[in-house]
């Protein structure tokens, strides 16, 4: 029999998620034990701490792993390694930014339903509202997901990948159901995103048993020491790793499983929108390079073909469909699935320089997407009696905003400028760097079809950007129909942080650039 | 035998041959007197939809009462086969447990302070 060993565990190694997971622990004895008055400014000031010293962690983290080298954490579960550890810093900066806007209350109220089990429309909604009721289970919800998301990019066997993933996700199911306002619309989008998440979630667990049954184990670097070695089961493991890769692309939303990404990115509350679409993105963008560059480069042959389409169309779809859209959050969810198909092409790339430029490219993208759902939380549409009532996201609306708030408009467009990947911003020099990557992997027709649908990008991003300053505004002067509404001060930080970042990875790009360039082996 | 899989086969036959066999049987010979219980929703609580506006509040007690079990009953499960292997895993597995109830207490601890066992 077995003797039972117990496993060595490193807390320090730990102490980023730890603090991450902990706090979100304490987040809900907070909701059980804190009066409903304080309940709220004990949770933003827990969220903003604990991501801060989560932060701080990783920083420390990383000095030590430079020093003493990569370790294998947890019994082998986890990896802790330059390019972990620069996602979990990425991931938590945006994170950060993130809670921010989503801790705002912009004209007096926050972007959540007061009482989330009251039916739309019914007295019992109005009745919360007007006792000022508001859910803030949203910060520990929030913290679970960073956590599960800070696991993600660590995870070196699949069981531990398949729990992040699930952490990760049931939140972010959860708090997409919780918009304020268009009840319906957001609980639609709750409900798709579950039904959706959890056919990959079944993807995902099918590909983990066919690659166990393939080689015994779980855990990556075996599988990677099985795939050379095992013959007549190829089938087994090139369907297990494709499933797993769905899986993964699903959360990134490559086409063709990108279906969700415009409905709930649209109905979900407008900073966990931001929330999400930056830090889900950089968690399963991480993992993705982790499980192709560990395991995969011995099936190269295999896989490319399969690769080369979903990037191909996930470029093309993604850009074509966000040229016809008139909703500005569809828009960006649109620009986001065409961003995937740009990143996939680090992660095809198969070269050192791929894992550095892909973590670039998404700090520079993460920053942008948080800026930019934080300003369309500000732009609002007042109601006949000039009450501020939802956002106004038709672009119609946005006509002219340059004119009467140019400070919102010139922020809006920095961050649209860089999504199209101009120069002077993080966006152009992300994209320069992931291109020159696929160059440098082989991956040269993808790269010409990469160029050309970042040209036809631009086509939409600038429209806006005209629509803002060159054209007349739609209202009158005294009722201009779209408003800006004051913000507690949260959003407007969070934006200044977002621009600022923007400016500097596009015009100062050296120190990011080299502690990515750090980042370009995992361990195996 | 010349696959080891083929009995798993056999048995998969069997089992959707009793899920479905069954369900077909009963449909076909069995009685049909229906009224206005047995068209309900079964064990399910309340029905789901549609709500009236203006009804209040969606009313979740069967589903607290569901989660608070799932909460209990996942407890139970992880304390079994530790309960089994005790002697083995000595120092470990108790604080690994500890740890296990703890977290597992906090969201009883806040169903418990915010109402959720209070049927009315």
């Amino acid at each position: 029999m077995n003797q039972f060993v117990p496993p060595e565990i490193d807390w320090a190694a730990l102490s980023p998620v730890l603090i991450v997971l902990g706090l979100a622990v304490v987040g809900v004895l907070v909701e059980a034990f804190v009066p409903m008055r304080a309940r709220r400014a004990t949770q933003v000031v827990l969220a903003v701490v604990g991501v801060g010293a989560a932060l701080v962690a990783v920083a420390w983290r990383w000095v030590v792993v430079q020093d003493e080298g990569p370790t294998a954490v947890v019994a082998g579960a986890l990896r802790e390694d330059a390019p972990a550890l620069l996602a979990q810093a990425i991931l938590l900066v945006c994170a950060f930014v993130g809670l921010l806007v989503i801790a705002d209350r912009s004209s007096g109220e926050d972007a959540f339903a007061p009482a989330a089990a009251a039916i739309p429309g019914s007295a019992y909604e109005a009745e919360a509202r007007k006792a000022g009721l508001a859910q803030t289970e949203v910060f520990p919800l929030t913290m679970f997901a960073v956590g599960g998301m800070l696991v993600f990019p660590a995870a070196a066997d699949l069981l531990t990948l398949f729990i992040a993933l699930e952490v990760l996700s049931l939140p972010l199911y959860l708090l997409a159901g919780l918009a304020r306002r268009r009840r319906l619309l957001s609980q639609e989008a709750s409900l798709k995103y579950f039904l959706l998440g959890a056919f990959s979630s079944a993807f995902f667990l099918m590909g983990i048993a066919l690659l166990y049954g393939y080689s015994g184990s779980v855990r990556f670097d075996e599988l990677a020491t099985a795939v050379p070695a095992t013959s007549g089961l190829d089938g087994m493991l090139l369907a297990g790793v494709l499933l797993v890769i769905v899986g993964l692309l699903f959360k990134v939303g490559a086409v063709p499983f990108h279906s969700w990404v415009p409905d709930v990115y649209q109905g979900a509350p407008t900073p966990i929108t931001g929330f999400m679409a930056a830090c889900t993105k950089i968690a399963a963008f991480a993992a993705l390079l982790r499980f192709v560059y560990v395991v995969v480069p011995g099936l190269q042959w295999d896989l490319t073909v399969a690769l080369w389409v979903i990037a191909i169309l996930t470029m093309i779809v993604g850009t074509v469909l966000a040229v016809v859209q008139t909703d500005m959050k569809r828009m960006l969810a649109y620009s986001s699935v065409a961003h995937a198909g740009f990143l996939l092409l680090g992660v095809i790339a198969l070269v050192p320089s791929g894992i550095s430029s892909v973590l670039f490219y998404l700090l520079a993208y993460g920053l942008a997407t948080v800026g930019a759902f934080g300003l369309l939380t500000l732009v609002r549409e007042r109601d006949a009696d000039g009450n501020v009532t939802g956002e106004a996201l038709h672009l119609s609306q946005w006509a002219g905003l340059g004119r009467r708030h140019p400070v919102l408009a010139v922020c809006f467009t920095l961050f649209l400028i860089s999504f199209a990947g101009i120069p002077l911003t993080g966006g152009f020099i992300g994209k320069f760097l992931v291109f020159g990557a696929a160059i440098e992997g082989g991956a040269w027709p993808l790269v010409v079809i990469a160029v050309l649908a970042s040209a036809a990008a631009a086509f939409f991003y600038v429209r806006v950007i005209v629509l803002m300053f060159f054209t007349e505004p739609a209202g009158t002067d005294a009722d201009p129909g779209t408003t800006v509404v004051r913000t507690e001060g949260l959003t407007a930080v969070a934006v200044v942080v977002c621009a600022i970042g923007t400016v500097l990875l596009g015009v100062l790009p050296g120190p990011i650039l080299d502690l990515t360039a750090s980042a370009t082996k995992f361990m195996l | 035998m010349t696959n080891p899989y083929i009995p798993l086969l056999i048995m998969g036959g069997l089992a959707l041959l009793l899920g479905v066999g069954g369900l077909a049987a009963s449909a076909v010979i069995g009685p049909k007197r229906y009224n206005k219980i047995k068209v309900d929703a079964y064990e399910c609580g309340i029905q789901p939809s549609p709500h009236s506006i203006g009804a209040g509040r969606f009313p979740i007690k069967y589903y607290i009462v569901a989660m608070t079990f799932i909460i209990f009953d996942i407890e139970v499960v992880f304390l079994y086969p530790w309960a089994v292997s005790f002697a083995e895993l000595a120092g470990f597995g108790l604080i690994a447990m500890f740890g296990f109830l703890f977290l597992i207490t906090v969201p009883f601890v806040y169903e418990w302070r915010r109402g959720g066992l209070d049927w009315d």
